[in-house]
């Protein structure tokens, strides 16, 4: 067991007490993508696969750069490309890094009924652990990017871990360390935030972006991977980034009133039968001592 | 009180189902953070050889350069340091490890006859001798000494040279040297392209 234990602010599965709930002052990780400035050259793809020691893929071809149409489970990094026709009839190569965003409210953490297979640490980053998974393929469910990806090898589900073996001693991921073009930043989420802020005020002032802005979607409680975008009202132009991504309702109801509806079903149920059972004794069904004596002579 | 077997049959199936529903679990349920898998290896600052950049890249091998490790190389990144790059890498310099470690790599000359669909191996000094033989053929039968204006020019035609990316100085300066000699005009470079 590691010092991380005291750095847990939520566990998946778990019934109890949490250790580092409200008692670590960690600061927020951020990882901020600028998709203005990324010139899609995948850098960050290969760094990824690089320093996480995962085999390059096969690749597919759909009549753009993209290296196949979503991440996989042993390819967390994916540079998704959209050719976007603006209405005055002029070309937009749109580029986003898609990876998982690490939500400040997860919704694979809350699908996950596998005890401590998905934890959320206090600077923000939500991991897998794989010794823990049960390969359920719940936590598939309940995450609205489409990010945890089934290995049908290791019968578990991957995905990026915000490099936290570098960040846990202080280095930034093997992604942003890559971006040759600096789109890619790394920081506490409070300054990425405020970089972010500027940037797009930049963009609306003196790039003609109008609708330039920050993507950190508050249904899942902000990212910990924000987004600069040309254009914030149609994110879904960035590779399918969703407008307002919320965990499942289904995932919410049961997880939280569906489970305390259903314990409480199965502990009064068997709370009745006892007290039925003291109550009226055993079922006798009539006539069936009558018969059971004919049957003898 | 003398406890019979039903009994303790009795109190052991109790117990289990208790510790099952009321969640009794020995092991602690805590996160294992993975390791940081070069805090040790030893760094060595070297440049990427691929393109004209120069980017600094920062080598790590396992072993903490002991007489009795062989070093072997685990992982290839930016050098922060390096003023080029400041620690960036593009997907190709991002991939250097591939370089020492694809098992698909090259290590040995190989030769493609004409006409065939296969690669044949062929050793180095076979693949000097037949290089030289067909430089010398092909100069012969295509060399200029006057063009149709009646100028000496004394260049090779039939013949071009191309260089790759990660082709150092020194290299370029003994190939142009070389291959001027042979009167080449077409001297490329793949980085240019």
């Amino acid at each position: 067991m590691s010092q991380a234990a005291t750095e847990l602010i939520r566990i998946s599965g778990h019934a109890g007490t949490v250790p580092g709930a409200g008692l670590n002052r960690e600061f927020q990780v951020c990882k901020l993508v600028d998709t203005t400035t990324c010139i899609g050259c995948k850098a960050c793809e290969v760094a990824c696969l690089e320093w996480n020691g995962y085999t390059f893929s096969e690749t597919t071809f759909n009549n753009s750069y993209q290296t196949m149409p979503e991440t996989a489970w042993n390819y967390w990094n994916l540079i998704k490309f959209n050719e976007h026709e603006r209405e005055d009839g002029t070309l937009m190569l749109l580029m986003r890094k898609d990876q998982c965003m690490h939500c400040e409210d997860p919704g694979c953490l809350a699908a996950c009924p596998a005890e401590a297979a998905i934890v959320q640490y206090a600077n923000g980053i939500v991991d897998f652990q794989e010794a823990n998974c049960i390969g359920c393929g719940y936590c598939m469910t309940g995450c609205p990017f489409n990010i945890p990806k089934f290995s049908p090898k290791a019968r578990k589900v991957f995905k990026c871990t915000l490099c936290n073996d570098r960040v846990s001693v202080g280095l930034e991921p093997a992604c942003i360390k890559a971006c040759p073009t600096g789109c890619l930043h790394f920081g506490t989420k409070k300054e990425m935030k405020e970089l972010a802020e500027t940037r797009a005020e930049q963009l609306r002032e003196h790039s003609g972006y109008r609708e330039a802005g920050v993507y950190d979607p508050p249904g899942v409680g902000g990212t910990h991977v924000i987004y600069v975008l040309h254009d914030a009202k149609n994110p879904e132009l960035y590779g399918g980034l969703p407008k307002n991504p919320q965990v499942p309702l289904m995932v919410r109801l049961w997880k939280h009133p569906l489970k305390w509806i259903g314990n409480f079903g199965i502990i009064f149920g068997v709370v009745g039968v006892f007290i039925h059972y003291l109550r009226y004794g055993p079922k006798v069904v009539e006539g069936d001592e009558d018969k059971g004596h004919g049957a003898k002579p | 009180m003398q406890e019979s077997r039903r009994d303790f049959f009795k109190a052991a199936t109790v117990g289990m189902v208790g510790a099952t529903v009321f969640g009794f679990d020995l092991k602690p349920a805590y996160a294992q953070l993975k390791e940081l898998k070069i805090a040790r290896a030893a760094e060595t600052r070297s440049t990427c050889p691929y393109c004209a950049v120069g980017c600094g890249v920062l080598i790590y091998t396992i072993g903490d350069r002991a007489k009795n490790v062989t070093p072997q190389v685990i992982h290839v990144e930016g050098d922060p340091d390096h003023p080029t790059n400041r620690g960036t890498l593009c997907p190709k310099g991002s991939s250097l490890e591939q370089d020492m470690l694809n098992p698909r790599r090259l290590t040995k000359p190989q030769v493609r006859r004409p006409g065939a669909t296969e690669w044949q191996d062929i050793s180095w000094d076979d693949a000097l001798n037949e290089i030289a033989r067909w430089t010398k053929k092909t100069r012969d039968e295509t060399f200029v000494e006057k063009d149709a204006n009646g100028h000496t020019v004394n260049r090779c035609e039939g013949i071009s040279f191309i260089g790759g990316c990660t082709d150092t100085n020194e290299f370029n300066y003994l190939v142009v040297k070389a291959m001027r000699g042979l009167g080449l005009v077409y001297l490329e470079n793949q980085a240019r392209v």
